[in-house]
């Protein structure tokens, strides 16, 4: 595949100046929808917003370190937790916040240390972390008695936590953020996210996390401890699927073991696939495709979403292999080729 | 060339299940020497060449870098300590530009500003400014190559080797790197593992002929090519080039 697509240089050039108007219009446009939609599409827009951080995590991991982890859902699940088990606990929840990004890195760097460390192959990395939140998920779901209480408490099992609380603001806690606020919130998080591991790959760190994905042979022969740099992504990606945990608690005030689930890991690795891993912007996109596409589905009376979804599914891996927003540019390229004389490459001056 | 080993093994042995791929090879070079190891396919050149660079972990036996021993290093560490290496296979990123490449081996020891210094000096040496933004993958074999070989430098490593460095290249390609090679040559000490006798000519002062894991012979290439045990195993088979 020698076919340059369009937009899409080398993660470790830095960022071309398209790239930062490109950014700027993304965060203009989100965040001046509440001035053109009611309060209900903010809503839902809240949580494919949110519920991007996850899809951004993984993405990050596995377009640029590698690693396909299949159980992002484990940190996204347990920053969910640990925020409303804070938040309730101190009655306060800036600090809540900080915990369910930290708490999830803490346990990623101990999960990882042991695979990455231990030299498991792609696969078992994989099999790993999935089976690592599908485990998280039964042993919430066993928390249903009155004993499995943290602090003052109740894990509720099954029924999740309905009263985990809203966002106050820091520097003023009685003031709560309502659902618009929590639109603006999510939108820069995201925002914000988005732009800082962009950057973030244009760093030493990044140019050699990508070096590692491309042949970690070669870059354990030039002397980087290839282990060291897989694990702090790995780190980062946690605290992103953490951040998005806590906030989508916070977007629905609701935490449950659906956060840990097969179908929730699945879909996770759905949007990055749809999106194109290839790009961060791409599976941004493909949460809220396919997120849109779920709702829409459901209010249309066609009964089997999920089938519906999976011919979809189907009909994306194999008609753009790459992701939805790679093939525009790679339909661009093609285009680009042919009318510039069918040459393939330029020839080296 | 001084009279001081850099690099040194004693009894050193790889068995894959019963076969013996290596067997009690003791092997001895000295700082600032360039080496030729020669042999048949399957003498056990690449595997003794992925011990020393900890991609095979040895069954048995030393290994000794500046008189220090690093058979159980990891890969990494031998690298960081001053080994370098070009695989048989070119072992490059395909997926990132040329000057990505060479800017990864580069700065492993050097700071940025250095490292980018680093990386105009390999890529003005090899040529390869004209290629410095296309993927590596893009390029021709021979191209690539010197890809690889122009990382292995950036890194200024004190022993380089390298395994069919002019593999699938063209007859002036590979006199270009045989001139590459001597020129790295005078900062570092280089074994090359050749199939090519014209190149071996070439470059060789010592050459060390393998067969069947072990080492069969080492003299000046003149006194080899006159060895009759070499030519019945190795020249004498495979036809003189």
């Amino acid at each position: 595949m020698a076919l340059r697509i369009v937009g899409l240089s080398p993660p470790s050039q830095p960022p071309r100046a398209w790239w930062w108007g490109f950014a700027a219009l993304f965060a203009a446009f989100l965040l001046t929808m509440p001035i053109y939609f009611d309060i209900a599409v903010l809503f839902s827009v809240t949580n494919y917003l949110v519920l991007a951080l996850l899809a951004l995590s993984m993405s990050f991991l596995w377009g640029y370190g590698g690693m396909l982890s299949f159980g992002q859902t484990a940190f996204f699940g347990l920053g969910g937790y640990t925020y409303a088990v804070m938040a309730l606990n101190l009655h306060e929840t800036t600090g809540a916040m900080i915990v369910a990004i930290v708490l999830p890195m803490l346990f990623a760097a101990v999960l990882g240390y042991f695979m990455i460390y231990g030299r498991i192959s792609d696969i078992y990395f994989s099999v790993i972390t999935l089976v690592v939140t599908l485990i998280l998920e039964k042993g919430i779901r066993a928390t249903s008695g009155d004993q499995y209480v943290v602090g003052s408490v109740r894990l509720n099992g099954q029924n999740g936590i309905p009263t985990t609380p809203a966002l106050q603001v820091p520097w003023n806690p009685k003031v709560q953020l309502e659902i618009d606020d929590v639109f603006y919130l999510a939108a820069i998080l995201l925002v914000l996210t988005y732009v800082g591991l962009r950057l973030l790959l244009i760093t030493r760190f990044g140019r050699i996390l990508v070096s590692i994905r491309d042949n970690e042979r070669r870059s354990a022969l030039l002397g980087y401890d290839t282990r060291r740099y897989k694990l702090l992504a790995f780190v980062i990606a946690a605290g992103v699927a953490g951040l998005g945990g806590a906030m989508w608690g916070v977007w629905g005030n609701f935490v449950g073991p659906n956060m840990f689930n097969l179908g929730q890991a699945a879909q996770v690795v759905i949007w990055v696939i749809v999106g194109g891993k290839s790009t961060l912007i791409g599976p941004i996109g493909g949460t809220i495709a396919v997120q849109y596409l779920t709702d829409w589905l459901g209010t249309q009376g066609v009964g089997q979403v999920s089938l519906v979804l999976g011919i979809v599914l189907m009909v994306m891996v194999m008609l753009f292999q790459q992701g939805l927003l790679p093939s525009v540019g790679l339909i661009a390229a093609m285009a680009r080729d042919a009318l510039s004389g069918a040459r393939r490459h330029r020839a080296p001056p | 060339m001084s009279d001081e080993i850099i690099l040194e093994t004693r009894g050193l042995e790889k068995r894959f299940g019963g076969v013996r791929a290596i067997a009690d090879v003791s092997f001895k070079l000295r700082r600032g020497e360039l080496r030729c190891l020669i042999g048949p396919n399957g003498a056990g050149k690449s595997t003794f060449f992925k011990m020393l660079t900890a991609q095979l972990k040895p069954t048995s036996g030393q290994i000794l870098f500046e008189s220090k021993e690093i058979t159980r290093l990891e890969a990494h560490e031998i690298g960081r300590r001053g080994i370098g290496i070009k695989n048989q296979v070119p072992d490059v990123y395909d997926g990132l530009s040329v000057r990505e490449n060479i800017w990864l081996a580069a700065s492993v020891r050097a700071r940025p500003t250095l490292a980018r210094a680093k990386v105009d000096e390999v890529m003005a040496r090899l040529e390869l400014e004209p290629l410095a933004d296309r993927l590596v993958g893009e390029l021709a074999h021979g191209q690539r190559q010197w890809v690889e070989f122009g990382m292995v430098t950036a890194r200024e490593p004190k022993v380089i080797l390298l395994d069919e460095p002019t593999a699938g290249m063209s007859a002036e390609e590979t006199s270009r790197t045989a001139a590459l090679i001597r020129e790295a040559n005078k900062l570092a000490t280089i074994v090359v593992v050749e199939h090519d006798m014209q190149f071996i000519r070439q470059i060789a002062r010592t050459v060390t002929v393998f067969h069947q894991g072990a080492i069969l012979a080492e003299d000046t290439m003149e006194n080899i090519q006159k060895n009759q045990t070499v030519k019945d195993v190795y020249l004498g088979k495979s036809g003189r080039a």
